[in-house]
């Protein structure tokens, strides 16, 4: 199978850099895999959980929102924060999504709309890391 | 004339200034080791960041949609100038070269009949802007509690800085730092990071991408965390050049110190042999009186 070239970089450090198969992205509008010789693509992405598969293994990667651009280059994905599932706290986690809960109430307007779209994306996340757990 | 004990314990304390000169030397040397590692892990970031702006922003910046953080306000009256300074001094001429391009700026800008205001990040460079133009400082932040600086630290000066475009506080906002060239050479820096200035020739490599969602929705989400992009680059930048001045400035106090040594122990021999020789004439006299 074909390979391509996928950088991970978040503003503190360069997170993943390497040939891959295929990566999986949460988009802004819906989540879109990409392989080698997608079409030139620059997309938001949504605070999610990021596959990257390498020969049949797959690594999954938390990112809280960002950018991802697709050139002849490859892929390279800007996130606000990006961090692998294994060095997730996830305590810290859901301490950061009750804490969202309770600063809720300062927003107002359209702040409150991005403010609980936000949330739902963070708690959609708990989710998956609860439900890929039981397993 | 000092007495033989002052002189002994002048050197003593020379020696002991130069052992914290050294030591500070040393902690600067390893600390800025750090901090150039982290200025270079956000390179890459930054770079991706600003060459997908500009792709996107070269086509979007004549249109008359275009976001305000891009085209401006149409005004450059009201001048906001983000100084971002050391938090601690003993580092030579850093903060004080960052605050005279500051001050330069403000007072050519003043003197065209603008008006200007000052954002301090740092508390080196909130004292000196402080004593001139202590009415014009609108807001101060201090670093000092921060151990690790992180991009949380810049997204929040950031979004203290939009609140106040949004407010229409000021039209034009430029950023200043010192660059970190070297160890010797760091280089005051102005930069202005509202409107967005587009470098030119990043237009070249044009790709057609396809935007999802469209351009410019991406660019209004874009050019806010460019802001805080920029300066937590500056920061980190400033921190590496903090180091860096801090250890030139240290070595040079730990050069002159050992100098100062050497000079006050030849003075000290000096007159411990005068009187010892004194002393040995006073005794052959009174024995030869005798």
């Amino acid at each position: 199978m074909a390979t391509f070239h996928f950088d991970l970089v978040s503003p503190e450090k360069l997170a993943f850099s390497g040939e891959v198969d295929q990566v999986d992205i949460p988009g802004a509008e819906g989540d879109f895999g990409v392989l080698a010789g997608h079409a030139p693509v620059v997309a938001a992405i949504r605070p999610g959980i990021l596959t990257v598969t390498t020969g049949g293994r797959h690594e999954k990667i938390i990112v809280l929102g960002g950018l991802a651009e697709v050139s002849e280059k490859g892929l390279t994905v800007l996130a606000d924060v990006a961090t692998s599932l294994d060095e997730l706290d996830r305590v810290q986690f859901a301490e950061t999504i009750a804490e969202m809960e309770e600063n809720l109430k300062e927003h107002e307007g359209t702040e409150l709309d991005q403010a609980i779209e936000r949330l739902d994306h963070f708690k959609s996340i708990q989710h998956q890391l609860n439900a890929t757990a039981m397993h | 004339m000092a007495s033989l004990k002052d002189m002994r314990v002048r050197i003593a304390s020379t020696k002991a200034t130069q052992k914290i000169t050294k030591a500070m030397q040393m902690v600067a040397a390893s600390k800025l080791r750090r901090a150039q590692t982290a200025a270079e892990a956000a390179r890459p970031y930054a770079d991706k960041m600003s060459a997908v702006i500009s792709n996107i922003a070269s086509a979007a910046v004549g249109s008359p949609g275009a976001p305000v953080l891009l085209a401006g306000t149409g005004r450059d009256q009201v001048h906001l100038l983000l100084v971002c300074t050391g938090e601690r001094g003993l580092s030579g001429a850093f903060n004080s070269s960052i605050v005279r391009l500051a001050r330069e700026r403000a007072l050519a800008l003043i003197a065209q009949g603008k008006e200007v205001k000052f954002f301090c990040v740092g508390r080196k460079g909130y004292e000196q802007l402080r004593r001139q133009f202590d009415k014009q400082i609108v807001e101060h932040m201090d670093l000092r509690s921060v151990r690790q600086l992180g991009f949380v630290n810049a997204e929040e000066i950031a979004k203290k800085v939009l609140a106040r475009f949004d407010n229409g506080e000021f039209d034009v906002c430029t950023l200043f730092y010192s660059q970190f060239k070297s160890v010797i050479a760091q280089i005051p820096t102005a930069q202005q990071v509202i409107p967005l200035v587009i470098e030119e020739g990043g237009a070249a490599n044009t790709t057609s991408y396809e935007y999802e969602p469209e351009e410019d929705e991406i660019l209004t989400r874009l050019l806010p965390r460019n802001l805080a992009v920029q300066i937590f680059r500056a920061l980190l930048e400033n921190n590496a050049s903090f180091y860096g001045a801090q250890m030139s400035a240290m070595d040079n106090a730990t050069r002159n110190a050992g100098e100062m040594i050497r000079k006050q122990t030849l003075v000290y021999n000096r007159t411990r042999q005068a009187q010892i020789t004194k002393e040995l004439i006073e005794i052959i006299s009174g024995a030869e009186a005798v």
